[in-house]
């Protein structure tokens, strides 16, 4: 676990900026779609970073605020400090950024043609179901995990009915989990 | 600009465990940039496309404002202090690690901070399930395409990319469909 945080290796960024530029297109849906892809590419066939580091690096990213993806930089920063965290970010995020660019000017400029609102009027409700299936996966154990699991229903209501602001439940499951509660 | 760098960054270092709730929360609720029928649509491009789709949602409002110079404003603002955050996180968790009570401590409030996450995310999907009720397919359909969507997805773990591809296919062609029999049908008058 211990980083060399300002490490000089290129080659080992040059891989690593490789490697996640080649994903990068492929993570639709997000790029924790691409972990077990990664898994191969950097643990297994590169040994670029450690089975824990791996795993130690999607953990953090769910937990720590920002959006998911970061847990690439972080694998990045395992494999080559600071240097491997940028080029890895880089890599992951250069292509898709472009695409999703492009497309995005190409449609609102469509807006009002019946294929683009049919594309949006069809995608709607399955982006809903996969949304749950994501918050669906990410739920504690009911068996395993009772309270952490009543917990997680309770944010739902309240997040569902209310305008709490989102920090304060974080911060309260936050000092649940410290005290042992849930 | 610097109101949209900011906005973003605040939304995104507030996102634990994924921002799409904090997301619908300060662009729909308190900023009021986008409604809940806009906010959904524009994440259902998002999701088709490569990318992470909080980023890729970023990209296209900010691009909506200020055009691609807005569009990297938006995606710096999300990714740049998060990611600066979590190595400085990530480097004191390894210091950290010589303190076994510290971990033990550690690891309980991020248990708890995951649970938070997923109760966000389900409430968030909650909410924006609301605007499908004025849906084009109708309630009933829309419910059945979600709930067909997650069971695929949660029971028969298919990948994501093919349910994109199968089931959004399906729903764009009938939707397809059913707008060119309504436009038919009613030549004046654009609908929503």
């Amino acid at each position: 676990m211990s980083v060399a945080v300002w490490s000089w290796t290129p080659e080992v960024w040059w891989t690593l900026f490789g490697h996640f530029l080649a994903l990068s297109l492929m993570s639709i849906g997000g790029a924790i779609t691409l972990v077990p892809d990664m898994h191969r590419r950097l643990v297994q066939d590169g040994a670029l970073l450690s089975d824990a580091d791996f795993t130690g690096a999607i953990a953090l990213a769910q937990a720590a605020p920002g959006p998911n993806v970061l847990f690439v930089a972080l694998m990045g920063w395992y494999a080559g400090g600071m240097g491997g965290a940028l080029v890895s970010m880089v890599g992951i995020m250069l292509p898709s950024t472009t695409l999703a660019l492009a497309v995005s000017r190409w449609v609102s400029v469509r807006r009002h043609w019946l294929g683009v609102r049919a594309f949006q009027a069809g995608m709607t409700p399955v982006t809903v179901g996969l949304l749950l299936a994501t918050g669906w996966h990410l739920m504690p154990p009911l068996g395993g995990q009772p309270r952490a699991w009543g917990l997680a229903v309770a944010v739902a209501l309240l997040v569902w009915q209310t305008r709490v602001r989102l920090i304060w439940l974080v911060l309260a499951g936050a000092a649940l989990g410290a005290l042992g509660i849930v | 600009m610097r109101e949209l760098f900011v906005a973003f960054t605040l939304l995104a270092l507030q996102g634990f465990g994924g921002v799409i709730a904090v997301a619908q929360r300060e662009l729909c609720e308190r900023r009021r940039w986008l409604d809940a029928r806009e906010f959904v649509d524009l994440l259902a491009s998002a999701q088709v496309l490569p990318g992470p789709n909080v980023c890729n949602l970023s990209l296209m409002v900010g691009d909506r404002f200020f055009g691609w110079r807005g569009a990297l404003t938006a995606l710096a603002g999300m990714i740049l202090a998060p990611m600066a955050l979590m190595l400085a996180l990530a480097w004191g968790l390894s210091e950290a690690a010589a303190l076994p009570q510290a971990q033990g401590l550690i690891r309980g409030a991020l248990g708890g901070i995951a649970a938070v996450a997923a109760g966000q995310i389900i409430g968030t999907v909650l909410k924006l399930a609301a605007p499908l009720r004025e849906h084009e397919l109708g309630w009933p359909a829309c419910l059945g395409l979600a709930a067909l969507a997650l069971t695929l997805v949660v029971h028969w773990h298919w990948p994501l990319v093919h349910v994109l591809l199968s089931l959004g296919g399906l729903a764009c062609c009938v939707s397809y469909a059913l707008l060119r029999h309504r436009a038919a049908s009613s030549p004046p008058g654009p609908q929503a």
